[in-house]
């Protein structure tokens, strides 16, 4: 049993929380994830590191209530416990100094992991950008935290109460038009979102890593179910990644992997709201 | 001694009826009584030379216990099997006896050998259900062993180190105990709830069993060392599934046998949606591959619902990997055998999903590396079969994890952890390994005879026999 340190409120759909998980805390790095069970029978569910406290032992996870386990989860309060929380999973993010700058871009809950790697980065030396977008102003996540090192916070809003009106990538493009130059571009949030950035970077020739969720068992390699193709060979992100080269990745194919099981996520999620199946 | 049973065949062994039970998750053998057992114990000529014991990789003493069993003592022939076999009620069930006891048996050369593994069955079963848990008085020796996987080899040499006098500690990467016994043999075949009981038969001697370390992430061997651990058992299986290559592999509806049977076992995904974890099957169902994992695969998708459910194979029967029982089960429930067939591709719809497999078919060649007959394409043989559902059960080999995270650990070029078979030492000193993770995939038996030898030599090493 792993206890709820802390829980918060981030916004009407997002949650954060602090598990006391010693194991995952003394070893897990930037861009590496866990696999949580809120209670026996549960589904394992795979989230991005998006912090972590050496000395507190304590990792911190952000979610979106979402489906069946999802809104499981949000139903335990601050001193209670998940069945389970297992890591550091996945190959921990390459981030070595850059010589110019790195720039990074966050769709809705993928500010969370995003922002250990950018700190990671502008800790070794290097000067970091980051782009967070979201719905409205309301869905924009860490604005804050991401001013402690960033050079330049831009956001972005689907309607416009914060930042520029638009997606991530409108304000990714302005700034590449304008003559910015960017060593990386680390790229996290909904598949379509990275899909479109790297649209955006590929033809600026800008390096793009993007980080994979996709359905998973057991997230050590065993099942496979997290197959992705990636220039043309089939990796499992559990261990190959999360992190790959978003101008390798077949995205279309992910998101078609991603809806196996759409039929019964909704079936599923009928029952945790307590209706008939 | 009581007179000999001279009967060519073995005393039936009691089943569910095949069309009663492809459409349930309970145990298919239900076990012989005491008196099927007795009778049974009787066909046993207790010959002189005991050519059972050498067919058996853990030495059980079977003649012994079979005198037992004649006699009606369950419990004295229970002292036999567990003197030499620490999960006598799962090996009864899985091993495959007719390569090993019962191959060797003299009454097989004609007729049926003598019933050992459902007599081993029999009495395991009979003492677990008779039997009050003995609190064991061990003197603790100070030090510390840590056993990476709980598996059959893992538990096994955790059990035997645990009654030397070690503290053990055992580290589960997953959220339950028992490696393959829990996520990939079914309960059909291998009840959980045994497994279970097995499993805590070694935490009752004092066998700390830590769930969710995954060793080489969350912390690594030599972390271990550091932190105490006089020596290190890697029982870590060979859990990493193989792909077949061809196109339409990551189509929806391609699982491989680890992921099918996962979902299944291991996260109960038979029982969707009470439990939240999905499994789905088509109504036609292709599995590629002839072995055990194959027919675990198969027989499951018939029990989700499945209609028809075929085994791709690319050899012939005489072929097959899996166990007689396994392959003989799995026609009497309707599964249909395609033997002489090879997978070229997996056909998709507009929308990603599985509607065929191209197969070509096969004739077989000149015998190839493994000494079996190499199965040869049928020019212009290609056919598509219809199907929703394909799984891939055509091996596994060792994760690369604790070989990537491990400095000084040989390794084979496929995966294998090197050992010297004597010790199961590894290159590394103190560091052991025995089960799928030396052997590639095998036997639950093996991986248990593995693990028993190394805690053996572990023993000799760290008390400086």
């Amino acid at each position: 049993m792993y206890k709820i340190v802390k829980k918060e409120t981030l916004n009407s759909v997002v949650e954060l929380m602090e598990i006391y998980a010693p194991f995952v805390a003394r070893k897990c790095e930037p861009g590496q994830f866990i696999i949580l069970r809120v209670d026996e029978d549960g589904e394992r569910v795979p989230l991005t590191i998006a912090d972590y406290d050496r000395e507190k032992e304590t990792v911190t996870i952000i979610y979106q209530v979402l489906g069946y386990s999802t809104t499981l989860l949000s139903q335990k309060k601050e001193g209670e416990y998940v069945a389970d929380f297992v890591g550091p999973l996945g190959v921990p993010a390459a981030l070595e100094k850059k010589e110019n700058k790195v720039i990074g871009v966050a769709g809705g809950v993928g500010a969370a992991p995003l922002y250990p790697q950018l700190r990671k980065l502008a800790e070794n030396g290097t000067k970091v950008d980051v782009i967070i977008g979201g719905k409205s102003k309301e869905y924009v996540l860490w604005a804050d935290k991401f001013r402690e090192f960033c050079e330049n916070v831009y956001v972005a809003t689907d309607d416009g109460s914060e930042g520029t009106k638009g997606f991530v990538t409108t304000v990714l493009q302005d700034l590449l038009d304008k003559g910015e130059v960017y060593d990386e571009c680390i790229a996290i949030g909904p598949l379509i979102m990275m899909k479109n950035v790297v649209k955006v970077t590929k033809p600026a020739d800008l390096h793009t890593m993007v980080s994979l969720n996709p359905i998973m068992i057991d997230g050590t390699g065993m099942c496979g179910g997290c197959r992705v193709t990636i220039g043309g060979e089939t990796k499992f992100a559990c261990v190959d990644g999360p992190d790959f080269d978003g101008f390798l990745v077949d995205f279309d194919e992910c998101m078609k992997r991603q809806g196996m099981f759409k039929e019964e996520e909704h079936e599923c999620k009928m029952m945790a709201l307590g209706g008939e199946a | 001694m009581a007179k000999k049973n001279m009967s060519l065949t073995k005393v039936p062994m009691p089943e569910q009826a095949p069309d009663v039970r492809n459409k349930n998750f309970e145990e298919v053998a239900l076990g012989y009584t005491a008196e099927m057992a007795m009778e049974e114990a009787a066909r046993c000529l207790n010959c002189k030379n005991k050519p059972c014991v050498s067919g058996c990789p853990v030495n059980v003493p079977i003649p012994g216990f079979i005198e037992k069993v004649a006699e009606g003592d369950f419990e004295a022939a229970y002292e036999i099997i567990t003197s030499e076999n620490a999960l006598p009620a799962i090996c009864g069930r899985v091993c495959p006896q007719e390569n090993q006891c019962e191959g060797k048996c003299v009454r097989g050369i004609k007729g049926q050998p003598v019933g050992i593994g459902r007599m081993e069955r029999f009495v395991a079963d009979y003492h677990m259900e008779h039997a009050e848990p003995v609190k064991a008085d061990i003197k603790k020796n100070g030090k510390k062993v840590a056993v990476v996987g709980s598996g059959p080899s893992g538990i096994t040499c955790a059990g035997e180190l645990i009654k030397k006098g070690y503290d053990v500690t055992v580290f589960e990467a997953l959220h339950k105990a028992g490696g393959v016994l829990s996520y990939g043999i079914p309960e059909f075949r291998l009840p959980k709830a045994l497994v279970a009981r097995e499993i805590k038969s070694v935490e009752d001697l004092g066998v700390d069993i830590e769930t969710n370390v995954i060793v080489g992430r969350s912390v690594t061997i030599d972390e271990l060392m550091e932190d105490g651990y006089e020596a290190v058992f890697v029982g870590s299986g060979a859990g990493l599934p193989r792909f077949l290559n061809i196109p339409g592999e990551n189509l929806l509806g391609v699982y491989s046998a680890n992921e099918f049977l996962t979902r299944v076992n291991l996260m109960k995904g038979y029982k969707f949606p009470e439990v939240p974890t999905p499994v789905k099957v088509g109504k036609r169902v292709a599995v590629v591959g002839a072995g055990n994992v194959a027919m675990d695969a198969a027989r499951t998708a018939k029990r989700l619902g499945a209609e028809e459910v075929y085994i791709v194979y690319r050899r012939s029967e005489e072929e097959a990997p899996a166990r007689l029982e396994e392959l003989h089960h799995a026609k009497e429930e309707g599964i249909i055998f395609k033997f002489l067939n090879n997978p070229a591709a997996i056909v998709g719809d507009d929308n990603g999903w599985v509607k065929g497999m191209e197969i070509i078919k096969q004739e077989l060649g000149e015998p190839d590396a493994s000494g079996r007959r190499r199965p040869v394409p049928i020019e212009g043989s290609n056919y598509i079969l219809d199907v929703e559902t394909v799984i891939i059960a055509i091996g596994q080999s060792p994760n690369p994890l604790i070989r990537h995270t491990t400095p000084g650990l040989e390794c084979q070029k496929w995966g294998g952890i090197i050992v010297n078979e004597e010790t199961m030492e590894s290159s590394k000193e103190n560091v052991y390994a025995g089960g799928d993770t030396v052997t590639g995939a095998a036997t639950v038996i093996l991986a248990m005879g593995a693990g028993k030898k190394a805690a053996a030599a572990i023993d000799e090493k760290l008390s400086g026999k």
